[in-house]
C-alpha cells in the first residue's frame, strides 16, 4: 500500500493522529502538497461519503474521519498557501438572521472542507446583506444557508431577493439547508439546491463548480 | 403563584436510544460501538456541566388567552387555541441545561473534535426535552397531591411557541409573565432563548376528550416531527390519564 493510499485509509477509520503522521512523511518524501491533499485527504473523504450515502457508516464516522482530515490539513495548509495552490471553490455559510442554531451549519461547513473547498463561515444570526458583503468581499462562488426554524426561512428568500436587487444574482450559486426546509421550498424561494444533509451539500457544490 | 425548583440531573440524563436515534445510528451497527464511546463521553460531560433548573407559574384561561395571543401571528385554527379554554389549569413554565453545555459543544467544534460535539449536542437537546417533560410530570404530582386531579378522565400536555401554529413572538408576553430571568433565560430579538438548551411554554390540564384532535393543520404539513401524535396518544395511557374530581 503506498503512502497516499495508507493515508486515505488512515482517515477512513478517523484516526487522526495516524493520518497527522503520515502526512508529515508524506511531505518528507516530497510528494507535492497538492498531490497528498487530492490522492490522500480527500480520496479518503470521497470514500467516507460514498459509504454515507451507502448507510454503511453514520454521522459520527463521517465527523471522526472530518476530523482526520482536518489533522491532515493543518500540516498541508501552510504548504499549500506557500506555493499558491487556489482552492477548488469558496463557499460563504451562514444561518440567517435571527437562528442561532448552527450545528447543521457547522457540519456542511466540515464536510466542505473536507472536499477541499474554502469555507467561509459567517456564524449564526446572519443579516441579509452580511452574506452578499462577504461573498462578493471574499470573491466566494457559493452562498450556503441554514434555518432551523419555520419562522426564519423567509430570510433566505430575503438573501436572494436582495443579490437579484444588486445585481449579483447569477454570480452566486444559493443551497439552503435546515430541518424544516424542502425541495419544494428551496425552489419557490430560488434557491439552485436544497442540501438535507453535508454529503449532499458537497455533491452540489461540487456539480456547480464543475469539479470532479 | 410561580416557583424556582431544581430538576435533579440523575432524573432527566439522556438516554442512549434518543441520542443515537437523533444522530441516526443504528444501535446494533459497528458505527453503534463507536458511537456508544462518544455517548458515554457526552453523558460524563453532561453530568459535569449540566445545571439543569426549572421555573413555573400558574396562570388562569383569561391570563393566558393575552399571553397566546402574543403579537397576533398564530396561526388559526390551531390545537392550542382549541384546547386551553377548556383547561381546568393552566401553567407556564421554562427549563434550561445552563450555559456551560453549550459552551462545551462550541469549544468540542472548535477544537475538531466534531463527532463528539455533535454527540453532545444531541445529548444535551434530549436532556433540555426531559427537563421539560420531568416539568410537567412534577406539575401533573403537584395536582394529584394537592387533590385537583384525580385518575381516570383528564389528560395533561404541554405545548410551546414556535410550534403547532403558536407564533413564536408569543414567547415576549410569555416571558413578561413568567419571568424566566431568575434562572438565566433571556430571549433574543427573534424570540430564541438563550441558553440554547432551553424549552418554554404552558402545560395544560384538562378533560383527555379536549385534546383529542387530528393533525391536519394546514402548518401540520410543513411539519417533519409529527411527535405530536406520540404525546397526543400517550394521554390515553394508563400512566397519565387523570379523572377529574373538582
Amino acid at each position: 500500500m503506498s503512502i497516499l493510499e495508507d493515508l486515505s485509509a488512515n482517515l477512513q477509520r478517523g484516526d487522526f493522529e495516524g493520518v497527522a503522521e503520515l502526512t508529515d512523511m508524506a511531505i518528507e518524501e516530497n510528494i507535492a502538497p497538492q498531490k497528498i491533499l487530492d490522492d490522500g485527504l480527500i480520496a479518503g473523504m470521497s470514500v467516507v461519503g460514498e459509504k454515507f450515502k451507502r448507510h454503511d457508516i453514520f454521522l459520527p464516522d463521517v465527523l471522526l474521519a472530518a476530523k482526520a482530515m482536518y489533522a491532515g490539513m493543518d500540516k498541508l495548509k501552510p504548504l499549500l498557501i506557500r506555493d499558491g495552490i487556489p482552492t477548488i471553490g469558496k463557499v460563504v455559510l451562514g444561518s440567517v438572521q435571527g437562528d442561532l442554531h448552527d450545528i447543521g451549519k457547522n457540519l456542511v461547513g466540515i464536510m466542505l472542507k473536507g472536499a477541499g473547498f474554502e469555507v467561509v463561515d459567517l456564524g449564526n444570526d446572519v443579516a441579509p446583506e452580511r452574506f452578499i458583503e462577504a461573498a462578493e468581499s471574499e470573491g466566494a462562488s457559493v452562498i450556503g444557508m441554514s434555518a432551523l426554524l419555520t419562522t426564519t426561512m423567509p430570510v433566505m428568500r430575503k438573501v436572494i431577493s436582495l443579490a437579484k436587487e444588486k445585481g449579483v444574482a447569477d454570480k452566486y450559486k444559493f443551497i439552503v439547508g435546515g430541518a424544516p426546509l424542502s425541495a419544494e421550498f428551496a425552489k419557490d424561494i430560488g434557491a439552485d439546491a436544497y442540501c438535507f444533509d453535508g454529503i449532499k451539500a458537497v455533491e452540489s457544490v461540487k456539480s456547480f463548480l464543475g469539479v470532479n | 403563584m410561580s416557583e424556582i425548583f431544581d430538576i435533579p440531573a440523575s432524573d432527566t440524563m439522556p438516554t442512549r436510544r434518543g441520542v443515537f436515534s437523533a444522530l441516526g445510528v443504528p444501535v446494533d451497527s459497528e458505527s453503534g460501538r463507536r458511537t456508544a464511546e462518544l455517548f458515554d463521553q457526552s453523558i460524563n460531560l453532561c453530568a459535569k456541566t449540566a445545571e439543569p433548573i426549572g421555573k413555573q407559574c400558574n396562570v388562569s384561561i383569561e391570563e393566558f388567552e393575552k399571553i397566546y395571543a402574543g403579537e397576533g401571528m398564530n396561526e388559526s385554527p390551531a390545537p392550542l387555541e382549541e384546547v386551553f379554554p377548556k383547561a381546568d389549569e393552566l401553567t407556564l413554565f421554562a427549563v434550561t441545561v445552563g450555559f456551560e453545555v453549550s459552551n462545551n459543544i462550541e469549544r468540542l467544534f472548535q477544537q475538531n473534535d466534531f463527532a463528539l460535539a455533535a454527540c453532545l449536542d444531541a445529548a444535551a437537546s434530549e436532556m433540555t426535552e426531559r427537563c421539560a417533560a420531568f416539568t410537567q410530570a412534577r406539575y401533573r404530582q403537584k395536582l394529584l397531591d394537592d387533590g385537583r386531579l384525580d385518575e381516570e378522565s383528564s389528560g395533561i400536555l404541554r405545548f410551546s411557541p414556535g410550534y403547532c401554529g403558536w407564533h413564536i413572538t408569543a414567547q415576549r408576553r410569555l416571558f413578561e409573565t413568567l419571568g424566566p430571568g431568575e434562572i438565566g433565560i433571556s430571549l433574543t430579538d427573534s424570540c430564541l432563548m438563550q441558553p440554547l438548551k432551553s424549552i418554554s411554554g404552558v402545560i395544560v390540564c384538562g378533560p383527555a376528550e379536549t385534546f383529542d384532535f387530528e393533525d391536519t393543520y394546514p402548518f401540520c404539513s410543513e411539519c417533519r416531527d409529527h411527535s405530536c401524535r406520540e404525546r397526543f396518544k400517550s394521554i390515553k395511557s394508563d400512566s397519565i390519564k387523570f379523572r377529574r374530581i373538582r
